[in-house]
């Protein structure tokens, strides 16, 4: 146990606060998830990260990374966050479909998929969910029919992020029409804008379009497009939902910086705050720390050669618990001006946690709800016994 | 930066783990309570000749000149196993803190301790109930003169009975000038401050361990005990309270173990700046916090076979209350974490105080 950072790693955060400091837009962007032109504002910073080869430095070099380990991930999303550089608009390919090539794809798939993911000319959407699959995601209807060399794809996603505006996604589809539940699936990849797909949006509880709906009737896509072998599409799902909830797409910075944003609005509101605001502020600080020491060990493990398995859901309660526990502190020290939207004359600064507070609550419901993941804790970790 | 236990720290403490299975199960604990002395000497020598006295103590006064992290997972072995005996304190802060005392007295209290299984205790002002001073060879009584050290015989020890059954609890005291004194009132200070360090580092790494053991002891129960039919652990409620247990256990113990990395063995340069202190504070609290949460899980996981005898989580809940209340408790630790909250810079950067080097960046600017 070290817990020094090297010379190295201290360069190399020198090195990112530095692009950071002369990349990151002075302004925030408009929302990805508003319009299609802060949809494309946002496209455009991942192309410009990915100029400096920032775009996911944990991949391959041959592919737009830089071969980094998880430390210097955890370093670079620190200074990442720390500079108030933008959300990452590519989030489900660059953390989720991303790995998952890197892992099950062919050299074909890494050659074709990779690098236009990595600049982000080509946005992903996860398309997993059906009405009648949720929480039950074996339950998938979605059929992909085969035809010579291609599948024709029908059914009904629905609750796909980035969807709206996206490029691609990536699908989980019956191969075998015989088949139940968690046989029989494969993981295909579909141009959002094929013949046969229409999106509808839907908004979201603070009115944007953040994820649609998807009917497919008979989309055409090349057999090339599957992900690993036929029926193999649960198996390779779930190594992606591991990356999900585990590490990467909440990295510990983020927390931190909301953290320090709690701690700076309790400064500036401090004579109309109480200990119980200051406990609540103390709390926010130390469950930021928890977590982000935590990644810290998770990744020391992986370096090791370490896996991550159901420990992935233990990650997954705390950061949506606590996100949740911030950004209601948050408004409690905004007392009346809490429900004020960014437009309210007398709003201020609050909107942005009215609007984290709004997102925050969807956290215990995306990735796998945390009723489910309770379920996966108690069974697989604890060993307790099925229903 | 490799936050990982080497090879030979995970093995000394399996080595611990084992022994503590073998010497420290349930019959036995159940054997001793209601002792008239709680101190199983038997046990103790047994343990001590694993060689786990000397972790924190430098090398020249016979010790293996170790840091926190070559201790931490021994502390919570001792956590798990409910180990009646104060090894975690003997070990962990008394002799560390002779170790770094001058003269004779206390080199020879030291040698006592790590080559005879001698146990040594501590009045410290932050736990005011000594554990098990009637088994004290000696006891270090702080005094306005500075520390000293008290042959157990020449101390007055007054039985405070607590909620632990297995730990009997003395306050104790001694005429002004007995036994020998071995820091001034200046050197006092300092020791005991770093004592109290140290002993909140490594308590919480016991609430850790015996939060774990609780939670441990409820799935087994819950796989076992079959109502309507099946066993309770098929249902979601109580698989969910275990689940929300082991959450905070979880997301404890990587606290406690960087907090264990900021004690370096005696005499070492003290955690004294607020950022580890704060770091330290942190772990004992969400190590309470856990060990509360888990305890009153397992109990409820049992039902009335939790609120009896019969089981051991009560002896795991009376513990942890018995626990969370030393070195300041938690009103006391929340302040320090407050403190460095509101008055040191904040970042993800700073998760690590780290020494300054050459090449060390400035701190983040911190934005209104
Ligand atoms: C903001 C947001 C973004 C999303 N983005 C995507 C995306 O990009 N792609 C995608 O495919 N999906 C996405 N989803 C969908 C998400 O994965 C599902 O909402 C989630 O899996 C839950 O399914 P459901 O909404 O159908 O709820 P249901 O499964 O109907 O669950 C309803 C309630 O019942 C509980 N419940 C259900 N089954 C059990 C059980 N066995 N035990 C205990 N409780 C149970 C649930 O925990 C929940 O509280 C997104 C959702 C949100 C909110």
């Amino acid at each position: 146990m070290d817990l020094r950072y090297t010379d190295d790693q201290l360069a190399f955060r020198a090195e990112v606060r530095e692009w950071m400091a002369a990349n990151v837009p002075d302004e925030p962007l408009p929302s990805f998830d508003g319009t299609r032109a802060g949809f494309e504002a946002h496209r455009e910073w991942e192309a410009r990260l990915n100029a400096g080869r920032w775009g996911m430095v944990t991949w391959p070099e041959a592919y737009g990374g830089r071969g980094l380990d998880l430390i210097r991930w955890l370093i670079f999303e620190e200074e990442y966050y720390a500079a108030g550089a933008p959300q990452r608009v590519n989030q489900n390919g660059i953390f989720l479909l991303g790995p998952t090539l890197i892992d099950y794809g062919t050299q074909a798939q890494k050659a074709r998929f990779l690098p236009p993911m990595a600049n982000g000319e080509e946005i992903w959407a996860q398309a997993w969910s059906e009405p009648q699959a949720g929480s039950d995601l074996a339950a998938v209807r979605a059929k992909a029919v085969r035809d010579g060399d291609s599948y024709l794809l029908s059914g009904h996603k629905i609750w796909s992020s980035r969807a709206v505006m996206a490029d691609w996604a990536f699908g989980l589809f019956r191969t075998d029409p015989a088949s139940e539940r968690h046989k029989g699936l494969s993981l295909i990849l579909f141009p959002l804008d094929a013949e046969g797909v229409r999106r509808q949006a839907i908004a979201q509880i603070n009115g944007e379009t953040g994820f649609a709906e998807l009917f497919l009737d008979e989309v055409r896509v090349p057999v090339e497009n599957r992900v690993g072998a036929e029926g193999e599409g649960w198996r390779i799902c779930m190594a992606t939902a591991g990356f999900e909830r585990g590490l990467m797409l909440r990295s510990p910075a983020r927390f931190q910086m909301t953290a320090r944003r709690l701690v700076e609005l309790y400064e500036a509101n401090r004579e109309t705050c109480g200990p119980a605001q200051r406990d609540a502020v103390a709390q926010a600080w130390m469950a930021a720390e928890a977590y982000a020491l935590s990644v810290y060990a998770t990744a020391s493990r992986l370096i090791a050669g370490g896996g991550i398995g159901a420990e992935a859901s233990l990650n997954k309660i705390f950061w949506s618990e606590m996100d949740i526990a911030m950004h209601e502190t948050a408004l409690a020290i905004l007392g009346a001006r809490a429900e004020l939207l960014p437009t309210a004359p007398a709003a201020g600064d609050v909107g942005r946690w009215l609007d984290g507070y709004l997102f925050s609550l969807a956290g215990p419901i995306y990735a796998g709800t945390n009723d489910i993941q309770r379920n996966i804790i108690a069974e697989r970790l604890l060993g307790l016994p099925r229903a | 930066m490799n936050f990982a236990f080497s090879e030979e720290q995970t093995m000394m403490a399996d080595v611990v783990r084992d022994a503590l299975l073998r010497e420290c199960g349930s019959a036995a604990l159940r054997s001793r309570i209601g002792a008239v002395c709680s101190f199983d000497q038997d046990r103790w020598r047994k343990l001590l000749a694993l060689g786990v006295a000397g972790v924190l103590v430098r090398e020249e006064a016979g010790g293996l000149g170790l840091g926190g992290p070559d201790f931490v997972q021994i502390a919570e072995a001792c956590g798990y196993a409910c180990l009646p005996e104060p090894l975690v304190d003997h070990a962990g802060v008394v002799l560390p803190l002779l170790s770094a005392c001058e003269g004779t007295a206390a080199g020879e209290a030291l040698a006592r301790g790590l080559e005879d299984g001698a146990f040594l205790a501590l009045a410290h002002p932050q736990t005011p109930w000594v554990v098990a001073a009637n088994a004290a060879q000696a006891v270090v009584l702080p005094g306005p003169d500075g520390l000293r050290l008290v042959p157990g015989a020449d101390t007055v020890r007054v039985q405070q009975p607590g909620i632990d059954p297995l730990r009997q609890l003395f306050t104790v005291s001694a005429p002004p000038e007995a036994g020998v004194r071995i820091a001034g009132p200046q050197a006092s200070r300092t020791l005991l401050a770093r004592a109290a360090e140290r002993g909140a580092v490594f308590t919480a790494a016991e609430l850790v361990g015996l939060a774990q053991a609780s939670v441990d002891l409820a799935v087994a129960y819950a796989k076992e005990r079959h109502q309507f039919g099946r066993p309770i652990g098929a249902n979601q409620a109580i698989k969910h309270h275990l689940a929300s247990a082991q959450v905070k256990i979880a997301f404890a113990r990587p606290v406690v173990h960087a907090a264990a990395a900021l004690v370096p063995p005696e005499p070492g340069a003290p955690p004294e700046d607020m950022e580890a202190r704060a770091r330290i504070s942190h772990a004992l609290l969400a190590a309470g916090e856990a060990a509360e949460l888990a305890t009153r899980t397992a109990l409820q996981v049992h039902g009335a076979m939790g609120y009896s005898w019969e089981v051991d989580v009560h002896l795991y809940l009376k513990r942890a209350l018995s626990l969370t209340g030393r070195w300041g408790g938690p009103e006391y630790h929340r302040q320090r974490v407050a403190e460095r909250v509101l008055s040191a810079p904040l970042g993800p950067d700073r998760l690590f105080p780290q020494p300054v080097r050459e090449t060390d960046t400035t701190p983040m600017k911190r934005t209104a």
